[in-house]
C-alpha cells in the first residue's frame, strides 16, 4: 500500500499574497483591480511513495519543496489533483514550532507535544524521555529565552521524535545542534525506517540523502524533473547545479 | 490526521497565555482588578459630579455591572480577531486545528472575566446588596455572552487572514459599542420605541440582566433571555459554518 500519493497535483498562489486590504478586495470585486495572476509552485506532480520507503527531494531554492510538503502534510490544499495518505503522520517542518521565550524548556515542550497531536497521557508518559533525549538536563526548568539556539532545535527534535508517526516529513531540520546530536537524530531516523516508517525528506546536503534514501525526486521549478535511484538523481541534479551559467543561459533564451 | 487532543491543545494554549501574561508583571492579578474599577472611578466623577443628572448611591455599582461584560466582549473579540495572524507561522507548519487559535484566544480571556465578575460580585456586597436566589441565572447569562463571543471570533478571526483591515473594524465596533450599551445611563432611559431594538444588541441585553439580577433581586426578563439564547447560539452556528468555509485558504493568506 502507499504511505503517500500525489495524483497530478498542481498549486498555485495568488500573487497578491502580502497584501490582504480591504482597498484589493473591493477593487476585485468590481473587476476594475490589477490581476496579478497567480504563481505555480507545483505543476502537474505525480508520484507514489510505499510504505516504509524513504524518499528525498531535491532541487534549488523555490522549486517547491516546501510546497510539496504542505500538502503531503495536509496543510494546504491542492488547487487540481489529488493528495492521498494512509497512515499516521508527522510533519517536522519547524522544529519547535509554538515555542515562546517566557516559557520554560519543560512547558515549552508540552505545549509543542499537544499541538503535535500527542494526547495528554502520552505526553506525561514520555516527558522524562524527551527530556533525556534533548541532553539538556537542567536547563529545561530555564525560560526558552536564556537557550542557545542549537538548544532550542534540540527540544525541538526531542519532541517531534516522541509523536510516533508512520510517515515522517522532514523539511531541512538535520543540520540540528552540534555533531554529537546530529548523529545522534540519524541514527534515530535510520531506526525509524528500520521498523517500517516511512520518510518523506528535504535536504540539501547531498550526504544526509545518499545516507536516508535510496530514492529521489528532483523538483524543478515546480515540476518533476527526474524521479529514481538516489545516485542517478543526484548525480544528474548536480550535474546542473555545477554549471550554473549554462543555466541561466538557457533560462534567459527561454524567457526572451 | 491530527490525532491529538482538543482538550489538552486548549488548555496548554490558555495556559501559555496566562503565564506569559502574568509572569512579567509584578502586579499580576491584580491589572484585572484595576482596570474596571479605575473606569467605574472615573465614570461616576463625571456622572454624578459633572453632569449629575445621575445620582444615587448604587451608581458605580450599576457601572460596573456594565464594565465587566461590556470590557470582556470587547478584548475577547479584538485579540479573538487577530488570533489567527498571529499564529500565522504555526498555521503554516502544524496540521493542528486551526479553530483552536481563535477558541484559546477567547477562553483564555475567560479567566479574566471570571476574576472580574470576582470582583463584580464583592462588590455587590460592599454595597449592601445581598445574595438573592437569582444569581443562579448569572451563570447562565455569561454563558450565553461566551458563546455569542466564540462564533463572533471565529468568523472575524478567519476574515481578518484574508482582509487585514478586519481587526481595525473590530477596533471601531468596539469604540461605538461603549455608546450603545447602556454603561453609564440606564436603560430606562432609552426611548420606548428603541427598547426592541436595543436587547438585540447581545451586550445589552446581557447588561440589562446582570443588573436585574444583581441590583434589583429579580430573574431575569423570559423574553430577553430567550433573544440572547437565540442570538447566541445563532452567531455560534454562524462562525462555524463560516470558519469551515474559509479555513482552506488559510495557508496561501497567511
Amino acid at each position: 500500500m502507499s504511505a503517500i500519493e500525489f495524483r497530478h497535483v498542481s498549486k498555485s498562489f495568488p500573487r497578491l499574497t502580502g497584501q490582504q486590504l480591504l482597498r484589493t478586495h473591493i477593487l476585485r470585486w468590481f473587476g476594475s483591480g490589477v490581476r496579478h495572476g497567480e504563481f505555480f509552485a507545483l505543476k502537474d506532480v505525480s508520484f507514489r511513495m510505499q510504505q516504509g520507503e524513504s524518499v528525498a527531494i531535491v532541487g534549488s531554492n523555490g522549486a517547491g519543496k516546501s510546497t510539496l510538503l504542505g500538502l503531503a502534510a495536509g496543510l494546504a490544499t491542492p488547487t487540481s489533483g489529488q493528495v492521498i495518505r494512509n497512515g499516521r503522520l508527522n510533519a517536522l517542518l519547524e522544529l519547535g514550532a509554538g515555542f515562546h521565550p517566557d516559557l520554560t524548556g519543560a512547558e515549552n515542550l508540552i505545549l509543542n507535544a499537544a499541538l503535535l497531536g500527542l494526547s495528554r497521557r502520552k505526553t506525561m508518559e514520555r516527558v522524562e524521555q524527551i527530556v533525556d533525549y534533548s541532553g539538556l538536563g537542567e536547563f529545561i526548568n530555564e525560560p526558552l529565552r536564556t537557550y542557545s539556539s542549537g538548544m532550542v532545535v534540540r527540544l525541538g527534535f526531542s519532541v517531534a521524535i516522541q509523536a510516533d508517526p508512520d510517515i515522517l516529513l522532514i523539511d531541512e531540520i538535520l543540520a540540528v545542534g552540534d555533531a554529537a546530536f546530529q548523529e545522534k537524530c540519524r541514527r534515530t531516523l535510520d531506526g525509524l525506517i528500520h521498523a517500517g516508517k516511512s520518510l518523506l525528506f528535504v535536504s540539501h546536503s547531498a550526504y544526509a540523502v545518499r545516507e536516508m534514501c535510496k530514492r529521489a525526486i528532483w523538483l524543478d521549478h515546480g515540476a518533476v524533473m527526474m524521479d529514481g535511484d538516489v545516485s542517478d538523481v543526484l548525480d544528474a541534479y548536480e550535474g546542473r547545479a555545477l554549471a550554473p551559467k549554462e543555466i541561466s543561459a538557457s533560462n534567459s533564451g527561454r524567457e526572451a | 490526521m491530527w490525532a491529538g487532543e482538543y482538550s489538552f491543545v486548549l488548555r496548554n494554549l490558555v495556559e501559555k497565555d496566562f503565564k506569559v501574561r502574568y509572569r512579567n508583571m509584578s502586579l499580576g492579578i491584580f491589572w484585572s482588578l484595576l482596570n474596571p474599577l479605575i473606569m467605574m472611578a472615573v465614570l461616576t466623577f463625571v456622572f454624578t459630579q459633572i453632569f449629575s443628572n445621575s445620582s444615587g448611591a448604587d451608581y458605580p455599582i450599576s457601572v460596573l455591572c456594565a464594565l465587566v461584560p461590556l470590557s470582556f466582549f470587547q478584548i475577547a473579540w479584538v485579540s479573538g480577531t487577530s488570533s489567527l495572524q498571529e499564529n500565522a507561522a504555526l498555521i503554516k507548519k502544524v496540521p493542528v486545528p486551526r479553530q483552536v487559535f481563535p477558541i484559546a484566544s477567547v477562553l483564555s480571556n475567560c479567566l479574566h472575566l471570571v476574576i472580574q465578575i470576582g470582583l463584580l460580585l464583592g462588590a455587590v456586597l460592599v454595597f449592601g446588596r445581598g445574595v438573592n436566589r437569582y444569581w443562579l441565572w448569572l451563570p447562565v447569562i455569561w454563558g450565553l455572552e461566551i458563546l455569542f463571543v466564540l462564533g463572533l471570533t471565529l468568523v472575524f478571526s478567519a476574515l481578518n487572514v484574508y482582509v487585514r483591515d478586519t481587526r481595525y473594524v473590530v477596533e471601531s465596533a468596539n469604540t461605538v459599542l461603549f455608546w450603545l450599551v447602556p454603561v453609564f445611563y440606564s436603560f430606562s432611559l432609552i426611548p420606548l420605541r428603541y427598547h426592541e431594538i436595543y436587547q438585540l444588541n447581545p451586550v445589552a441585553a446581557v447588561v440589562l440582566m446582570v443588573r436585574t439580577v444583581l441590583l434589583d433581586g429579580k430573574p431575569p426578563l423570559v423574553h430577553t433571555l430567550g433573544l440572547l439564547s437565540m442570538v447566541s447560539f445563532g452567531m455560534l452556528a454562524a462562525g462555524l459554518l463560516v470558519f469551515s468555509r474559509l479555513t482552506k485558504g488559510f495557508y496561501e493568506h497567511l
